[in-house]
């Protein structure tokens, strides 16, 4: 099929690509390195962003994006970052991992960026991590709570809390606050996410001394939940933990009002943070209570701020999202102000030094496993509108 | 013993929902030896067109007659989409394709691509994101309301096989479609209203669904289609009575599962069931060995 001359073509492109890696080789440099000379000479401070741009996921790359906007002008205008101001590079992973991989990739070799900002889902911030990671550049994923995301290395950092303190706050939430015992527990038994909560809950649940009466899981394509809420109903617990996405979460509050369970019986986590919910099963869902982040009139002043700016520049209500890439980005800068030197590791150095961050989404502090030690909020469902109801304190559940 | 009960009867709605789909499966079978796998696509469209035609004839505030309405709509706009998926991915196979050796793989392969075919065009058409149905009848009442119009669609079906003209020219197809054509039956017609009748059925079935998930997105119909897929095999594809009994069977089975803690395995026992019911009988449970000629 190839031509002689097409051959020869081939071979010869082959090894100028190898001799100019090697070239690359000889010099010795690292990204980091690259990173921090071209940091000098530039006029700004280059950062990078991935997010889901397009894709199925636009809506929370779309939202991360205008938060972080938000966040890097009011930065800028007030004299940036150790007299230079801040400049944000954005690539588009098209909601996929391995091309939130190849935009890594291209945003340290080819920008030479000093830090990252990405991503929402756990499975992007994970193959932009690995490689984040392995080039030595600092990266904080603002939303991604799966645990396994910082697990893999030094580099990789996060603006929010873990799954398993989710769970934890979950079961506190029911056993001490609402001073309920017996808990029914309904999750996705074939998703990471909803049974990794569900695990931690269980545990949290005995811990505390309270006594999971039914448990039922079910596989995340199921639609029909009306047998499984027959089940839990007749263990008679007095709430029901359900850990799950809101594309599940509103049809088992229609079916669950059908069966006569009412939807404030129902305790969920931050995949229920959808406005689709409200949509399809507001009324349902009156009275039922989640784990969150940030809720929009959460009473902190940093919230409240950032709600306003938001609403002003963009003249709709931020997501739990916007809120944490609006903190994730904030918190760079704060490092990069405290870093000894504008390169890499310094930066590095500085994010893991964090401590007690003023952020929209409550006052962050960066633990040694790079994960970040914030309050965990619970939101209620009332009158179609997710509010606020109180915070837990995560340092409880560490004790 | 109550549990029992509330599950069989969300198990018989549940059933005569899936048994409507895996009816246009045994059809399309019955008469063409092809497995329309672009079924479960055209049961998705009919949701989104039911969806609109809800909303377009005044959705919640008009429950009754937006819900009648929205069903025609979907039933009209899958009927014709599925005559448009025959003649444009299986009609020019069947005139080009006598002769050839592969003329039961090729259309198998063109059913595959329909089927990608049509599920991307709606996540560029409607995108990924979920959309929610009206809750058109008191939720309560769903599953009754979804048993009572499953029975009276496929008693309708039923009497249009038995009783009408071209209920006798389907069957005659279904048995030797050259010796149909040689009796002077316009065979490419009866096969569009094959497609037709079939798809009108997932249209019903597909809005029924919906009122009972609230939620419409493009991928939905891979969990539905597979059901009904197996529904057919194991009532003995080909055969309509078959295909209800299937649909009912894998209902019922899939509710008690969910009785037990072992509810992870629905699809597994179903499968098993669909094994153990070929290795006895090949055919599946209602379906009878055509005399295959040489």
């Amino acid at each position: 099929m190839l031509g002689r001359r097409g051959l020869v073509k081939m071979i010869a492109g082959a090894l100028a690509l190898s001799a100019m890696t090697l070239g690359c080789d000889k010099k010795g440099e690292t990204p980091a390195d690259n990173a921090a000379q071209h940091a000098k000479d530039d006029a700004e401070w280059k950062v990078g962003a991935y997010f889901s741009l397009s894709g199925e996921e636009t809506a929370f790359g779309v939202d991360s994006k205008e938060a972080i906007d938000l966040a890097i002008d009011e930065i800028n205008k007030a004299g940036g970052v150790k007299g230079k101001p801040i400049h944000v590079l954005y690539e588009d992973n098209k909601s996929k991992p391995e091309e939130a991989t190849n935009k890594v990739l291209q945003l340290i070799d080819r920008d030479h960026v000093l830090a990252l900002l990405g991503e929402v889902a756990s499975s992007r911030s994970r193959a932009g991590g690995i490689v984040a990671n392995k080039k030595k550049v600092p990266m904080i994923t603002p939303s991604s709570t799966n645990p396994d995301v910082t697990k893999v290395g030094p580099f990789v950092f996060r603006a929010c809390f873990t799954d398993d303190v989710q769970g934890q706050m979950g079961a506190q939430f029911i056993v001490n606050t609402l001073g309920k015992k017996k808990v029914g527990l309904f999750f996705a038994s074939d998703d990471l996410y909803s049974s990794g909560l569900a695990k931690e809950f269980r545990e949290e649940v005995k811990r505390l001394g309270g006594e999971i009466v039914m448990e039922k899981s079910f596989l995340k394509k199921e639609t029909n939940f009306t047998t499984y809420i027959n089940e839990l109903k007749s263990a008679n617990p007095e709430m029901i933990y359900a850990p799950i996405y809101y594309t599940s979460m509103a049809p088992v509050a229609r079916q669950a009002k059908a069966a006569g369970v009412p939807g404030s019986m129902f305790v969920g986590s931050d995949g229920w943070d959808a406005n689709e919910l409200l949509r399809d099963a507001a009324e349902e869902l009156d009275g039922a209570y989640f784990t969150n982040h940030y809720a929009p009139d959460v009473p902190w002043p940093n919230s409240q701020a950032f709600v306003k700016k938001y609403k002003d520049r963009y003249n709709r209500t931020p997501s739990s999202i916007a809120a944490q890439a609006y903190d994730a980005a904030r918190l760079l800068a704060d490092a990069m102000g405290r870093a000894k030197e504008m390169t890499p590791d310094d930066i590095r150095a500085a994010i893991q030094d964090t401590k007690g961050f003023q952020g929209a989404t409550g006052v962050i502090s960066i633990d040694a496993e790079r994960n970040a030690n914030k309050p965990v909020v619970i939101v209620r469902i009332k009158d179609k509108q997710f509010t606020y109801y109180a915070t837990v304190n995560d340092k409880a559940a560490k004790q | 013993m109550e549990k029992i009960v509330n599950a069989l009867i969300t198990g018989l709605a549940q059933g005569s929902m899936i048994a409507l789909v895996a009816l246009g499966y045994t059809m399309v079978y019955g008469i063409l030896k092809l497995i329309n796998f672009a079924h479960s696509e055209i049961f998705m469209m009919g949701a989104f067109a039911g969806l609109f035609g809800i909303a377009a004839f005044g959705g919640n505030s008009a429950p009754l007659f937006a819900g009648v309405a929205g069903t025609l709509c979907a039933m009209a706009f899958a009927g014709v989409l599925g005559v448009v998926v025959e003649k444009v991915a299986y009609a020019p196979l069947r005139s080009r394709g006598r002769g050839l050796a592969n003329t039961r793989i090729t259309p198998l392969v063109t059913a595959l691509g329909m089927s990608v075919l049509l599920q991307n065009l709606a996540q560029l058409l409607f995108t990924a994101r979920y959309r929610g149905y009206p809750q058109l009848l008191p939720i309560e009442h769903t599953r009754q309301v979804i048993f009572v119009t499953s029975i009276l669609v496929m008693i309708g079906l039923e009497l249009l096989v038995r009783r009408t003209w071209t209920g006798k020219a389907m069957r005659a197809l279904s048995v030797n479609v050259e010796a149909a054509r040689l009796m002077g039956v316009r065979t490419s017609r009866i096969i569009a209203l094959t497609f037709l009748t079939g798809s009108m059925l997932a249209a019903v079935g597909a809005v029924l669904y919906c009122l009972d998930q609230s939620q419409v997105y493009p991928t939905m119909g891979v969990v539905i289609g597979n059901r009904a897929f197996v529904a057919a095999v194991i009532g003995g594809i080909g055969n309509i009575t078959g295909a209800m009994l299937g649909g009912m069977l894998i209902g019922i089975i899939g509710e008690m599962t969910k009785l037990t803690p072992y509810s992870g395995l629905q699809d597994v026992l179903v499968f098993a069931v669909l094994i153990g019911v070929l290795l006895v009988k090949p055919t599946g449970l209602l379906g009878t060995t055509g005399t295959e000629k040489v």
